[in-house]
């Protein structure tokens, strides 16, 4: 019975997957233990020291305004609310900034290989100016220097009475829905799912019986065709409520803060010249070969790009894109420098400094950023996957 | 193995409680040097001179407290915190003292683990306007741009004011005061609002000072002192009596100039003042001519006031409130008995 047991005691340090578990469960333990006993010891200590602790200012009132607000929002709102609030803004600001640097990266990115030559040069004069710039350096530049050199309210550059611009930010009407508007909506969301149907029509045709038919054009027809003339049969279910200079600001319409102009606008052009240098490496990456085999199946160019190179290039350039979507999202923090109303601004600025609970909300702001970034890079790695080479 | 010995000894070392502090005395007294947080520039308060010294009246604040614990004015390490950081780096232990035109507040004395050593500055908070605008008073500004500067007291009192008279306002916040002067220049906003020194200091860094005015309303009560971390109540004291100190000086009449000849005063109540009799020093843990290092190397209340704010300053502040009881402000200093 004692050998025995001795036997099964020593086959299990031997065994290299029991060993392994062993150790890591002791390493697991220590870092637990070492984790307890910091936030123990923080707790104690900012016990005796008389700071307040805990997440209970979260429902105090707030008691200070702020400049862009997403959702409803006044001083008389919680602490909690400001969260949000600045949650929302630094989606909002990097969600446009995503977009935005995209769109201008891979222009910037197809032109460095661009057969011709000024194209070519431009951006890659633009490419290593603007990426040796400090990010900071750029939204300061935006905003101190650009945005600030415009006019006050009262001497507004207009557009027909309409779009203002002066130094308080750029005013444009704001469409008002009407009676007859949820009649119109629906219109237009039926025309978007047509457009989709006739896609997947055209796509089975296509693999069916070779032939092809030119859905982007039709389907921009139709939806401009549903948005115009829609909005006629349907009584002009949408108004416009101008922007108007009414005692020291404008009022009514939407604005659009010089803070987020300038945050957007940096943030854009910084984060473009690198997803241009990665648009540009993408599509060098596709060997030579593939262009001179298109070639010989009497693709033209712009099938050559879409249906060849492009879903190459994406293999190598999505993982490279994710970081740099990351990069700006975290790089919105830099709102606090020019007071746009971020979540580090509002949060982990106003609201930190009235409460002084600053182990609260640095951790809250940290697990914020953290998740963004988590669930961004989870969506890349899907898109990833889905692109990625099914190897046979 | 011994790899693992060091890993498990940082990681004693971090763990174990760190609950343990020094007195704030001995650190100061061992460095050798006072730690004192100040703003990041704000004219008569604390700001750089063009010799890159710190000047104002919260930097004399410092040194007073340097010379009484150190017997040397001199002997300050100037750290410049914006509003946001300063409280943090008090309760880390950073600075020793924060000098920086922080308004006391019920909030910030009971839940930041902070003490208000008295008032140096009774202040309150108004409003610079452009002269172009043509406002005269304050309420007037419904729907106005308003600049302030991040993580102030200054934030909620203005949201008070403007909601309790129905008015709309749109903030924009900035994170030091330059960049709300640069703001405020630019036009990106209709009004600076500040505490009212701090307006006069800031017209005057303005490009054209002449085309911008202060407000006469004041809208809030903001009274601006130094501040000590809670439980070492014998830092506490020191600083504390640092303040009553030069108050009591002018009181007194004793200044930077007189101090030597007011050691052989008759006056019982200026020998203990001055160490030349009793222990007044020693029971605060220090020495006997404490006072007297503080009002002859800075200087007693009402000549650091003139100096750096007041009349004798080109920001040219009345002394107001910070008057003397006798002569019809209210600061008060307990008698040192």
């Amino acid at each position: 019975m004692k050998s025995n047991n001795r036997n099964g005691l020593t086959r299990l340090i031997y065994n290299p997957t029991a060993r392994s578990l062993f150790f890591q469960a002791v390493v697991l333990g220590g870092l637990l233990w070492f984790m307890l006993t910091i936030i123990g010891n923080v707790m104690t200590n900012l016990e005796t020291r008389g700071i307040s602790t805990g997440f209970g200012f979260l429902s105090q009132p707030a008691g200070f305004g702020i400049s862009q607000t997403l959702i409803e929002y006044d001083e008389t709102f919680s602490f909690g609310r400001t969260f949000i609030v600045g949650l929302l803004n630094t989606l909002l600001v990097s969600a446009l900034g995503i977009v935005a640097a995209t769109i201008l990266g891979v222009f910037v990115g197809i032109s460095r290989i661009s057969p011709n030559w000024l194209l070519r040069k431009i951006s890659m004069v633009y490419i290593e100016i603007l990426r040796n710039i400090p990010l900071l350096l750029q939204i300061f530049f935006w905003y101190f220097v650009v945005l600030q050199a415009l006019p006050r309210p009262r001497d507004s550059i207009t557009f027909g009475e309409a779009v203002f611009i002066n130094v308080r930010g750029v005013f444009v009407p704001k469409p008002m829905a009407e009676t007859g508007f949820t009649f119109y909506a629906v219109l237009i969301v039926a025309a978007i799912i047509g457009v989709f149907v006739l896609g997947r029509w055209a796509k089975r045709r296509m693999i069916d019986t070779g032939q092809q038919f030119p859905v982007f054009w039709t389907s921009v027809g139709i939806l401009i065709g549903t948005v115009v003339i829609g909005y006629f049969i349907t009584g002009r279910p949408i108004s416009l409520e101008y922007p108007e200079l009414r005692g020291l600001n404008f009022r009514g319409g939407i604005s659009l803060l010089p803070e987020l102009l300038a945050l957007w606008f940096a943030l854009t052009i910084y984060t473009s010249t690198y997803i241009g240098e990665i648009v540009r490496s993408g599509i060098q990456s596709v060997a030579h070969g593939q262009t001179e085999a298109c070639r010989a199946l009497g693709l033209n160019e712009k099938q050559r790009m879409n249906l060849v190179i492009l879903p190459q290039a994406m293999r190598v350039m999505i993982p490279p894109m994710t970081s740099q979507y990351l990069n700006l999202t975290k790089n919105s923090s830099l709102a606090t420098a020019i007071g746009y109303p971020d979540l580090v601004s509002v949060f982990a600025g106003t609201t930190l400094n009235q409460t002084g609970q600053a182990i609260e909300i640095i951790t809250m702001t940290m697990l914020v950023y953290l998740t963004i970034s988590l669930s961004v890079s989870a969506f890349m790695n899907w898109f990833n996957k889905r692109v990625a080479l099914v190897e046979r | 193995m011994k790899k693992i010995a060091t890993i498990v000894g940082a990681a004693m070392a971090v763990t174990a409680a760190a609950g343990v502090n020094a007195s704030t005395l001995d650190s100061v007294k061992n460095r050798g040097a006072l730690q004192c947080g100040v703003s990041d520039g704000l004219p008569g308060f604390s700001a750089t001179d063009s010799a890159g010294r710190w000047q104002g009246l919260d930097a004399d604040f410092c040194r007073a407290v340097a010379a009484a614990v150190l017997g040397d004015a001199e002997k300050v390490n100037f750290v410049s915190l914006t509003a946001t950081e300063r409280f943090t780096a008090l309760q880390s232990g950073e600075i020793d003292v924060l000098s920086r035109n922080s308004t006391w507040t019920l909030t910030r004395d009971a839940s930041l683990g902070l003490n208000f050593a008295g008032v140096n500055y009774y202040d309150g908070q108004g409003f610079l306007v452009s002269k172009d605008l043509g406002v005269d008073s304050a309420l007037e500004l419904d729907g106005a741009s308003v600049c302030i500067q991040s993580g102030t007291t200054t934030e909620l009192n203005l949201a008070d004011y403007f909601r309790m008279n129905g008015m709309s306002y749109e903030p924009v916040l900035y994170d030091t005061s330059d960049q709300t002067t640069a703001g405020f220049e630019a036009g990106r906003c209709d009004i600076l609002t500040s505490d009212q020194s701090q307006l006069s200091a800031l017209r005057l860094q303005l490009s054209n000072p002449d085309a911008a005015v202060v407000l006469p309303e004041i809208i809030s009560k903001e009274p601006l002192g130094p501040v000590v971390r809670q439980g070492d109540d014998v830092w506490f004291n020191i600083v504390k009596w640092t303040l009553f100190a030069k108050i009591n000086a002018e009181e007194m009449g004793i200044t930077s100039a007189n101090a030597d000849e007011m050691l052989s005063s008759d006056d019982p109540s200026v020998q203990r003042l001055l160490g030349s009799s009793g222990n007044m020093g020693e029971l605060l843990r220090l020495e006997n001519n404490w006072a007297y290092n503080i009002v002859k190397q800075v200087g007693n209340y009402g000549e650091v006031f003139e100096r750096t704010v007041g009349t004798g300053s080109p920001l040219n502040i009345e002394r107001g409130l910070n008057a003397l009881w006798t002569n019809g402000g209210i600061q008060y200093a307990p008698p040192v008995r």
